[in-house]
């Protein structure tokens, strides 16, 4: 099967990653995921997860290695042209990070505003927006007076507002019930049928074995790739990127399924 | 010409309670300072303007008391003659005798006037307004008609003067210089503090793919507003202190002051120095911004 680089949504060859110069948190980290593909991000507290996901949105740069963001090598994308990239991605970040000055409404409306969005365009797409995660009764209301469950929906109706080509959620079902959790689930699955690609990190295991999408295992800052189909985990050593690319089906979700 | 509204709460912090006083208070000092520096600098040119159209031609007395003192006449005569037919000079005239008396009275007393005392005869000559006189050529030719003549054309003294003005002029442009310098010291050390204090912010606009320029002209706007706020303020305080710092040279008499008051333009330029004090700010949180971001990836 040959996989064409330019269409991957986001690609990572051999990427190294450490804090100044304590050891490396991330080591020969490679994989690519296709557009629309849905995949978990598990691994232990500390396996650098999050840090991964950071390399992705672009908080971070690699120590090392390649990485490519619809087709664009990060190392070689001038700075000027980032936040073009940013915009095409949507974060829902663990602790939400929500500005607790502005509304919900305000909150959701920044990533609109930021690509200077006209400002009747903004509110008619809010407004459907925090309809949508059911909020439309607090669109005033800051996010300190707003329950961790009505955080969550705006942190997440503000990273998709802007209909993102990547979306990445670090734990979005970290503090809510199970119930919770697969109702935003469901939410990411209908983003996704819609195109964009999705990876979520998560603790938990019950609810990625019951959905059913691959699974990007992170453990001590190491990468193996799990198809929901086969256990196409991959060993050490450079053979490794290879098995990637052969096991493509695993960035696939509609085979998977 | 900002954006109508601000995702970064910049006016809830405690540097936009304290920012404008700083400015304000940095506009009172350079408001005085450039005052000085413009009034100086009219009075340094006004003075220079009138003394140098003015000279003194000095005929010495006659060597020995009595008979001479129409010799002395004629050598005035022959000065007077050969002044008024140089080039440049307006109007040269002799100052009667009894001026110079009057003059020396406070000093001499009476005694002067027995006419006994040998008294040099003075010359006061006009020039036109930039005559460009050579005045070793003209003491040379007063000298062969009369002995001993000597011109004093104030040079001296007024150069003396005029580089004491300067220098106090040059003074206050630096004071002036480290003022602007001071302010964007300050301006660059609260947009950091800023910058610090709204880093959780600032840094949830870069990720979801704000352009640098759009974090930099909030803080640039709240500079600028910040800034023409103090400055309204310190130019507010600096007036009345001018006015009286004004009336008070007057009450001292025109006499031994030169003419030390505002003009109209001079006020223009003290009213725009809020507005630059402003600008400055503005520039300096926006180019600290810009610095401080593109350490960012």
């Amino acid at each position: 099967m040959i996989i064409d680089a330019k269409k991957d949504v986001v690609r990572f060859d051999n990427i190294g990653l450490r804090y100044g110069l304590g050891p490396e948190v991330l080591q020969d980290v490679s994989f690519s995921l296709a557009p629309g593909s849905f995949h978990f991000l598990v691994g232990p507290s500390g396996a650098g997860k999050s840090s991964l996901l950071k390399l992705m949105y672009l908080a971070l740069k690699p120590s090392r290695g390649l990485i490519s963001l619809f087709g664009n090598d990060i190392a070689t994308t001038r700075r000027r042209d980032l936040p073009g990239l940013r915009r095409k991605i949507g974060v829902v970040f663990q602790d939400f990070r929500l500005l607790r000055h502005l509304s919900a409404f305000d909150n959701v409306a920044l990533p609109l505003r930021v690509a200077r969005t006209r400002e009747s365009d903004v509110r008619k797409n809010v407004e459907e927006m925090l309809a949508w995660v059911e909020l439309h009764n607090h669109v005033k209301a800051r996010p300190p007076t707003l329950s961790g469950g009505q955080q969550q929906r705006v942190a997440i109706a503000r990273a998709v507002i802007a209909r993102p080509k990547l979306l990445l959620a670090d734990e979005p079902t970290g503090n809510v019930d199970d119930k919770m959790a697969m109702r935003l689930i469901h939410l990411f699955e209908e983003l996704n049928k819609l195109g964009t690609t999705i990876v979520i990190a998560t603790h938990n295991e019950a609810l990625v074995e019951r959905l059913g999408h691959p699974c990007m295992r992170l453990d001590s800052g190491r990468l193996e790739i799990e198809s929901a189909l086969r256990e196409a985990t991959v060993k050490d050593g450079p053979s490794r990127f290879t098995a990637i690319a052969d096991g493509a089906g695993a960035v696939s979700p509609s085979k998977a399924v | 010409m900002f954006s109508r509204r601000s995702d970064i709460p910049l006016d809830r912090d405690a540097l936009s309670r304290f920012l404008p006083w700083l400015i304000a208070f940095m506009v009172y000092m350079a408001s005085l300072a450039l005052a000085g520096v413009l009034v100086l600098h009219a009075a340094a040119g006004r003075w220079d303007k009138g003394m140098s159209t003015t000279m003194t031609v000095q005929i010495p007395p006659p060597a020995e008391a009595g008979g001479a003192a129409a010799n002395q006449q004629k050598q005035v005569e022959k000065a007077l003659s050969i002044l008024r037919s140089t080039p440049g000079v307006v109007h040269a005239e002799a100052i009667e005798e009894s001026r110079i008396l009057a003059l020396l009275e406070p000093w001499l007393g009476t005694l002067a006037g027995e006419g006994d005392l040998p008294l040099p005869r003075l010359i006061d000559v006009e020039l036109v307004t930039g005559a460009d006189i050579d005045v070793k050529a003209l003491s040379l030719r007063l000298a062969a008609a009369a002995p001993g003549a000597a011109v004093d054309d104030h040079r001296l003294w007024l150069d003396r003067m005029i580089r004491l003005i300067r220098s106090v002029e040059t003074l206050a442009v630096a004071v002036l210089a480290l003022i602007v310098m001071t302010t964007a010291g300050t301006v660059v050390f609260t947009t950091r503090t800023g910058l610090a204090i709204h880093q959780e912010a600032i840094e949830v606009l870069h990720l979801i793919g704000a352009q640098d320029t759009y974090v930099a002209r909030q803080f640039a706007g709240r500079a600028l507003a910040l800034g023409l706020r103090g400055g309204v303020i310190g130019l507010g305080l600096a007036v009345p202190t001018l006015l009286a710092i004004g009336s008070l040279a007057e009450s001292l008499e025109g006499g031994l002051l030169p003419d030390f008051s505002l003009s109209m333009g001079n006020w223009a330029v003290l009213a725009a120095l809020p507005l630059v004090v402003a600008m400055i700010a503005m520039f300096t949180a926006r180019r600290t911004v810009l610095r401080n971001l593109s350490r960012m990836l």
